[in-house]
């Protein structure tokens, strides 16, 4: 566009505020980029000067000690939601995209369910952790445990999840499918081999930034998953699991150093986990576009 | 599995004939095939019921759960300014047919306050950075430094809550009330609408660092939004507008935004939607002070939500259950709130949506 408003316009008031205008939109860019890079390095700055591996390895003993439960317990929460949240999410935007009848109007179909999706989406995450707390927790005598966590974290994340699938799913071009079906394909075969296979670098893209969603939660883990210094085990009820978030929560404020440097361990863990799952959804973005159309 | 396939078979074809439904069950691989139309559609019906289950439960354990407090804290609630758990040692009173411990007076005013004001704030700072940001993005920069820019925008939503609220408290906060509220302060006149930004600093825990903070958060939502909205306007009306001779400000102001007008609208909410119900963030640089509202932009105060996590604790420890139904009157108030905004979105997307430019196929 701006080579063609090459010239500056003849008027003063106009000319103002056209540099005014550019001048506002790269300070707003700043104000975004600044205080992200700060945040960032912010975040290295604290943990990697007292930074050790046997963090990795050990569980946290007194004051000091390492993580080992809590990076091995948000793997086990990472699972888990991928297991629950991505079978329900994926399958209800197949449902979404593909399935469900258009009304005779001609509107898509799912009015009802498409908006309790998207209530969902916008629920506060501390008010969906106090349910699962006084329901699972408390309600049904499950303690602090691995299944409530999980189910409170899968609600949260499934509607993006079936949101992400049924926009990738949008974008596989009507081609494939009148292919498919000029081949003689049924239409679930047809779904499975080409339009879901095609699909599949988005639908795995919307997976991984709900787990990454999933991993950096506190608020509704804090009730449901409870905390302890132990290793996670194979029970999914009666028996707390550590997560990383809770170290960062907890310990920044603690008055010995020793505990505080967990805390900035435990958010450096977590900022290397997040990114490395929102590079490797970005990588597989530039996939999606093999497929689409009218993408650019 | 088996039984599902098998039970599917008939309905999944009515006009099968006799013929060609024995001719099918010869095939065993046919036979698969006509079937597994039937069982996509029937698990992906029943998952696609599962946010809808979700949300009816919640909702209901939030009614049954706040059901006692609601009847004893009556309509005052929401206006109460007090946050009095009252004693747990002496015997409990009963109240409307509802045990609660002696001098327990909860109201909601100060938290529900701070939530609209932290979120008020932060809307007043994301909207124009976004919209802004969103602008370079699209239309300033060459694209081998936009692309990687507004890759860096969208992880910026990806960094978990808990961290931005470490950065927050420890790094930003001190920050601002070191260098950057006492200029502020000290140099705003006394007159009666900025008097507000006058007073003590503090620590740099409060409402202002609060919302700058959650404007932040909401700034990835808004900007990566608006970004594809404008990428999605068509070339030929800004050309045709340039061709008129306006400047580029002008065409973004007359025809770009006016143009995804709705859809900027309902991301900003998207984002109101999710500075509303932030919870770790707030809950570590609000201050968590519960009982008042902050005299000035820059006090310590709470939000709904924060209170909810902080103070779970020891509701616990209430022997008649009213604190953690209060909490759960609390988390009501908030879900209403959140939901009201997340339909408002919806109505004023779908009202004027006949002025967005289509967006992809479907």
């Amino acid at each position: 566009m701006a080579h063609v408003t090459g010239a500056y316009p003849p008027t003063r008031g106009r000319r103002v505020r056209e540099v005014a205008f550019r001048t506002l939109s790269a300070v707003a860019l700043l104000f975004v980029i600044g205080p992200s890079i700060w945040l960032i390095t912010d975040v290295v700055v604290r943990a990697v000067p007292h930074w050790r591996w046997d963090v990795l390895t050990t569980v946290p003993l007194g004051t000091g000690g390492g993580l080992e439960n809590a990076v091995l317990g948000t793997l086990v929460i990472m699972v888990g939601v991928l297991v629950i949240a991505g079978t329900v999410g994926v399958l209800s935007g197949i449902h979404f995209a593909e399935l469900a009848r258009p009304r005779r109007s001609g509107r898509a179909g799912g009015a009802a369910l498409r908006t309790a999706t998207e209530v969902l989406s916008g629920f506060p995450s501390i008010v969906l952790g106090y349910v699962g707390y006084v329901a699972l927790c408390v309600g049904l005598h499950w303690g602090f445990s691995l299944l409530p966590a999980l189910i409170v974290l899968s609600l949260m994340v499934t509607p993006y999840i079936a949101k992400s699938t049924e926009s990738a799913l949008r974008q596989v071009p009507t081609s494939y499918r009148e292919g498919a079906d000029a081949l003689g394909m049924s239409t679930g075969y047809a779904l499975r081999k080409v339009v879901i296979r095609s699909a599949l670098p988005g639908i795995v893209t919307g997976l991984l930034i709900a787990l990454a969603i999933a991993v950096g939660e506190t608020a509704p883990l804090l009730y449901t998953a409870g905390i302890t210094n132990t290793l996670p085990s194979a029970s999914l009820i009666h028996q707390p699991i550590a997560y990383l978030t809770y170290y960062v929560w907890t310990d920044y404020n603690q008055p010995i150093k020793s505990t505080q440097y967990l805390s900035f361990d435990a958010a450096l863990i977590l900022v290397v986990l997040v990114l490395v799952l929102l590079v490797v959804s970005r990588l597989l973005v530039n996939r999606t576009q093999r497929h689409a159309e009218g993408w650019r | 599995m088996g039984d599902e396939t098998a039970s599917h078979v008939a309905t999944s074809s009515p006009a099968a004939t006799p013929t060609r439904r024995a001719f099918r069950a010869r095939r065993v691989g046919a036979f698969v095939r006509g079937s597994e139309e039937g069982l996509w559609r029937w698990s992906a019906r029943v998952a696609s019921l599962v946010p809808l289950a979700g949300l009816a439960f919640v909702l209901t354990v939030l009614i049954v759960k706040a059901w006692p407090a609601i009847k004893v804290n009556g309509p005052g609630f929401l206006t109460r300014t007090d946050w009095v758990p009252g004693s747990t040692y002496a015997n409990p009173v009963v109240t409307n047919g509802v045990a609660h411990p002696v001098g327990s007076s909860y109201g909601a005013w100060p938290l529900i306050a701070g939530t609209l004001q932290t979120s008020v704030i932060a809307l007043i700072v994301a909207l124009p950075i976004s919209i802004g940001t969103a602008f370079a993005l699209t239309e300033r920069l060459p694209s081998w430094l936009a692309k990687p820019l507004s890759f860096f925008v969208e992880i910026l939503a990806g960094i978990p809550s808990v961290i931005i609220g470490l950065w927050g408290v420890l790094t930003l906060g001190p920050f601002l009330a070191a260098h950057v509220y006492p200029l502020v302060a000290n140099h705003v006149p006394n007159v009666p609408v900025l008097r507000y930004f006058r007073g003590p600093t503090g620590y740099g825990e409060g409402l202002l660092t609060s919302g700058l903070v959650l404007g932040l958060m909401i700034v990835p939502i808004i900007a990566s939004t608006t970004r594809d909205l404008f990428l999605q306007v068509p070339p030929l009306p800004k050309e045709g507008a340039e061709a008129l001779g306006m400047t580029e400000a002008e065409v973004a102001r007359r025809v770009t935004i006016p143009w995804v007008r709705s859809g900027i609208i309902g991301a900003t909410v998207l984002g109101l939607g999710r500075a509303l119900g932030e919870t770790i963030a707030v809950a570590m640089i609000s201050g968590s002070v519960l009982g008042t509202i902050s005299p000035n932009i820059f006090g310590t105060m709470t939000t709904v939500a924060a209170t909810i996590v902080s103070q779970l604790d020891s509701a616990a420890t209430d022997g008649t259950g009213f604190a953690i139904a209060t909490l759960a009157e609390a988390g009501l108030v908030l879900a209403v709130i959140s939901v009201i905004v997340n339909v408002a979105a919806r109505v004023i997307v779908t009202n004027s949506s006949r002025h967005v430019a289509p967006v992809g196929r479907g």
